[in-house]
């Protein structure tokens, strides 16, 4: 598995004016991945991508690409390309040199560059566009020049800083298919900075989750969702009801003041644990046959779905249904061992 | 729209009554003689002034040149720098520009007398003198001295604009120092430099007050001619027009050309 590894950091701690922002992170990145890094503004994940691109030195640590060691290396010597925040295209150039503008410093003969750049145009669907003014491009179109100008060159490694943020939800959705078909066509390895939550769930093989300048927790998509490290994770991906509980022992858990049945063991007796279940993971039940009963607080609805906040002794639940309960009511709800998410506390919380 | 055409008024009648008036007279006293008479007589003669001609525009170009080289990079780092920074930097850019013309080109020739001030300096250390003032060196330098804010200012207006993310995304696909200034730079400066480049070279061309006072007897600018001519002992108007109006020329020509220029680079690109 470690031979295919494309790019390494090692302990990168990153510093501006006295403030640190990256903690000593290390990662592996394997080659042909889809890896995003998801987190809050502030995280770092920008931060780290523009390490690997070479924009930032680290004030310590190393960064290893195909196994050699860049961390001192100028960014145009570097074998990864980025396509920026704000696309940042060159207002002088038209399409095609835009594109061109890497191969154009390779100097490359012009038959041979004409049909690179003419061919990554058609892969990002702008076959025609190549006269036409930068200025002139939707903000989706822009990005794609900016994406055909970074893979022209077909570097081992494609960075994207929040590439789809400037877009609208529907062209996003469009952006985020087409991005997954265009590294599997070229068969590279992106490294996706968002921290949009369903973006990164839809697109990646990988999910590297930030907080603090520190990596909470990598995995894939599924594994993030289902499976989170500690709460902010759980908080941060998706909805959570993350509440306090006592893991009487292996398999029973207390919260809530009832005693439930998980899948969850290998905690000490009694220990002081956070409990976490998925707002969709609840089930509606008449009071009577309910593990819990509360009585619902208000109801919102959600296009697919409907958010209900219950309040049930001293906490507040969310619950996802597609069925309504009318507000006031009294309800009981039911979570399945399968659903309950038993983690060690964490001293944030 | 009447009303607001009619605001515009003040500014037409200061126009006619001030540029296009004096351009008809003086077209008027370059093609005449001193009874009236239509002659072409002023023109051909400016040939035996061959000499100030050519030198006045040599040293136009060198100040201009020097000026854009010193402004680019200094320019570049201005806009690079935080906003507060900015604002500070660019006031003392303009420092200078606050006091009068005449007595900061009166402080250069103290310091560059030969028995000025750096002549004295380098003389505690047994260097020199050195014949500083009276030089054409002297007269060019007093040009960028003068002149150089009106360069940093259009190329720093220029710059501020241009996104760092740009310069990073030259820097991404392969471009070296060299190539993000050749590639990416120049070519978005592109507006300020010529901007700048007319704002130095206009006034260096026509300067008689810096010659003058820096270059002595012997660096006579067309500026200084001109002046002769309506001031002078040679008194002599229609002459003097007949220079004023080739001069005119010879600036209207530069200009063309670097904004040509200017164009066909946009047009390459």
């Amino acid at each position: 598995m470690d031979n295919n590894l494309i790019v390494s950091l090692k302990n990168i701690v990153v510093d501006f004016d006295g403030q640190t922002v990256l903690t000593g992170l290390s990662l592996d990145i394997h080659d042909k991945e889809f890896v995003t890094f998801l987190g809050p503004s502030g995280c770092g994940k920008t931060t780290t991508l523009r390490v690997i691109g070479g924009f930032i030195e680290p004030k310590s640590g190393n960064v290893f690409f195909d196994g050699k060691d860049i961390t001192r290396l100028p960014p145009y010597k570097r074998h990864v390309n980025t396509v920026f925040q704000k696309y940042a295209l060159f207002p002088h150039l038209n399409v095609f040199e835009n594109v061109a503008f890497g191969l154009r410093l390779q100097k490359m003969d012009e038959k041979e560059l004409r049909k690179r750049v003419l061919e990554m145009l058609e892969l990002v669907g702008l076959k025609g566009f190549e006269r036409r003014n930068t200025l002139t491009l939707s903000g989706g179109q822009q990005q794609r020049v900016a994406i055909a100008r970074a893979l022209v060159n077909h570097p081992r490694v494609l960075l994207l800083d929040e590439p789809l943020g400037a877009l609208d939800l529907k062209l996003r959705k469009e952006m985020q298919i087409e991005l997954k078909r265009i590294q599997q066509s070229l068969d590279i390895t992106f490294i996706y900075v968002t921290h949009d939550q369903e973006e990164a769930l839809t697109m990646s093989d990988t999910v590297v989750v930030m907080n603090k300048g520190a990596i909470q927790q990598i995995g894939s998509p599924q594994d993030i969702y289902n499976e989170p490290e500690n709460a902010f994770v759980a908080d941060f991906i998706g909805e959570s009801n993350i509440i306090d509980g006592i893991m009487q022992r292996d398999f029973y858990v207390e919260f809530a003041g009832q005693e439930f049945v998980c899948v969850d063991k290998g905690f000490e007796r009694n220990e002081i644990v956070e409990v976490i279940v998925r707002p969709e993971d609840i089930q509606i039940v008449p009071p009577i046959q309910g593990q819990i009963t509360g009585i619902v607080e208000n109801v919102i609805f959600k296009g697919v779905h409907f958010e209900m906040h219950v309040k049930a002794a001293n906490t507040e639940w969310i619950i996802q249904s597609t069925q309504a309960a009318p507000v006031g009511e009294m309800i009981g709800m039911r979570i399945g061992p399968d659903e309950i998410h038993i983690m060690h506390r964490t001293e944030e919380s | 729209m009447f009303k607001k055409r009619s605001l515009a008024a003040p500014y037409l009648v200061w126009m006619v009554a001030f540029i296009a008036v004096p351009l008809v007279i003086v077209v008027y006293f370059a093609f005449t003689d001193k009874t009236g008479a239509f002659t072409l007589e002023n023109i051909m003669s400016l040939g035996m002034y061959t000499t100030v001609f050519v030198r006045s525009i040599l040293l136009a170009i060198v100040a201009t040149v020097v000026c854009l080289v010193l402004a680019f990079p200094l320019s570049y780092m201005l806009s690079r720098m935080h906003t507060s920074t900015q604002s500070m930097m660019t006031m003392l850019v303009m420092l200078p520009m606050w006091m009068n013309f005449l007595l900061r080109t009166y402080a250069w020739m103290s310091l560059l007398e030969n028995n000025g001030l750096i002549n004295r300096f380098l003389g505690v250390f047994g260097i020199g003198p050195f014949q500083m003032i009276n030089t054409s060196g002297a007269v060019v330098l007093g040009m960028v001295y003068n002149y150089l804010p009106y360069m940093i200012l259009p190329l720093y207006t220029i710059m501020v604009k241009i996104d760092s993310s740009v310069i990073e995304a030259a820097q991404d696909l392969g471009a070296n120092m060299f190539s993000v200034l050749f590639r990416v730079l120049i070519p978005l400066s592109m507006d300020g430099i010529t901007t700048g480049i007319t704002m130095v070279f206009v006034p260096s061309i026509s300067t008689f007050i810096i010659s003058r006072m820096l270059g002595g007897g012997s660096n006579l600018l067309i500026g200084d001619l001109i002046e002769l001519q309506f001031l002078g002992n040679s008194y002599n108007y229609n002459l003097g027009s007949a220079m004023s109006l080739v001069l005119m020329v010879i600036v209207l020509m530069c200009m063309s050309f670097t904004t040509a220029d200017t164009e066909e680079m946009e047009a390459m690109v």
